[in-house]
């Protein structure tokens, strides 16, 4: 039996809801950013990025994706 | 003569440091550092865009293969604050060497130096090796050096004052007591700021508004590439000594 999990996170400091995702991996990919030029973290402990796929998400799970910009 | 630009056993040819804020676009931004020649690039650590994703990428234009980033902590009030910054940083690509910056005072920009001297042992200890801004403060700097700094960055004057360098007997004391690269970190508005840094014996300038909000940031880069350049050669030219008196420049033998 199938089930569609809707989980709630907040993302970048927003709350926002995804459907059929369960790892920051699968997040990644619904974002459609490459991993390799952000760093990720997952409530407040950065994640080492080779194991994003068993890196699971809940509720209320709070991720943080950063990236360079510009900046003196 | 070879006179290469050493932090933390990696040579520079370029003495020249630029920031990469307050540019118009990415572009413009890219075209300043070629003019500029400078090989170091600071960059900040921000939230990725999750809306518009096609939002440019800094990485797209400048190519940290070529230029070495250097992750800042700009923004940061709290050695907590800075820390996070700083590991991320080091998780998007490894980067090692950083510039601290803990500021303490909202309108001045000043660095909170007590945050500062805390956390450049925390991040020493883990590994990162930290520039450090600091206030050109000679006793502070050389705690800086005690715990762990591999390069000293005091402020000429307030960031983005372009008030050019306020201290210079505070500069060359700090210069004169420490092995580190002394780099001049803020302040800077003209291109005779960075001659006179240099002459002041420091390695290094670090110039991001000056260059960004000048009319022609591309001239005004070039302007600080040949200052820098200038400032250094004739700082290790060893300069005359100052004399009350005329001395001719031609000689009085065979005068008619």
């Amino acid at each position: 039996m199938k089930k569609t999990k809707k989980i709630k996170i907040i993302l970048n400091g927003k709350t926002r809801s995804f459907q059929k995702i369960t790892s920051v991996y699968d997040l990644m990919r619904s974002l459609k950013i490459s991993p390799d030029k952000v760093a990720i973290e997952l409530n407040k402990e950065i994640i080492n990025k080779k194991i994003i796929k068993s890196l699971y998400l809940k509720n209320k799970d709070k991720i943080e994706i950063v990236h360079f910009i510009g900046g003196g | 003569m070879k006179d290469l630009f050493k932090i933390a056993n990696k040579k520079f040819k370029s003495r020249l440091i630029v920031g990469t804020g307050k540019y118009k676009n990415f572009s413009e931004c890219a075209k300043a550092i070629k003019y500029s020649g400078a090989e170091i690039v600071t960059v900040a650590v921000r939230r990725v865009n999750i809306v518009d994703k096609k939002k440019p990428l800094l990485m797209d234009y400048i190519d940290p293969k070529k230029i070495t980033y250097l992750p800042n902590t700009a923004g940061c009030f709290t050695s907590e604050d800075a820390l996070r910054t700083l590991r991320l940083a080091r998780e998007i690509g490894g980067w090692k060497l950083v510039k601290l910056e803990v500021l303490g005072d909202k309108k001045n920009l000043f660095p909170d130096m007590i945050e500062t001297l805390r956390s450049t042992e925390v991040l020493s200890k883990e590994g990162f090796k930290v520039m450090v801004y600091c206030s050109d403060d000679p006793l502070m700097a050389k705690r800086l050096e005690n715990s762990g700094a591999v390069a000293i960055m005091p402020l000429a004057a307030p960031i983005g004052s372009g008030l050019g360098i306020q201290n210079y007997t505070n500069i060359k004391i700090i210069r004169s007591q420490t092995k580190l690269p002394v780099i001049i970190d803020a302040g800077i508005g003209q291109a005779s700021d960075a001659t006179i840094a240099m002459e002041l014996g420091c390695d290094g300038v670090l110039i991001n508004t000056a260059i960004a909000k000048a009319k022609n940031p591309f001239e005004m880069a070039e302007a600080m590439k040949f200052a820098v350049i200038a400032g250094r050669k004739s700082f290790i030219s060893g300069r005359i000594s100052k004399t009350l008196h005329g001395s001719p420049s031609t000689t009085n033998r065979g005068i008619i």
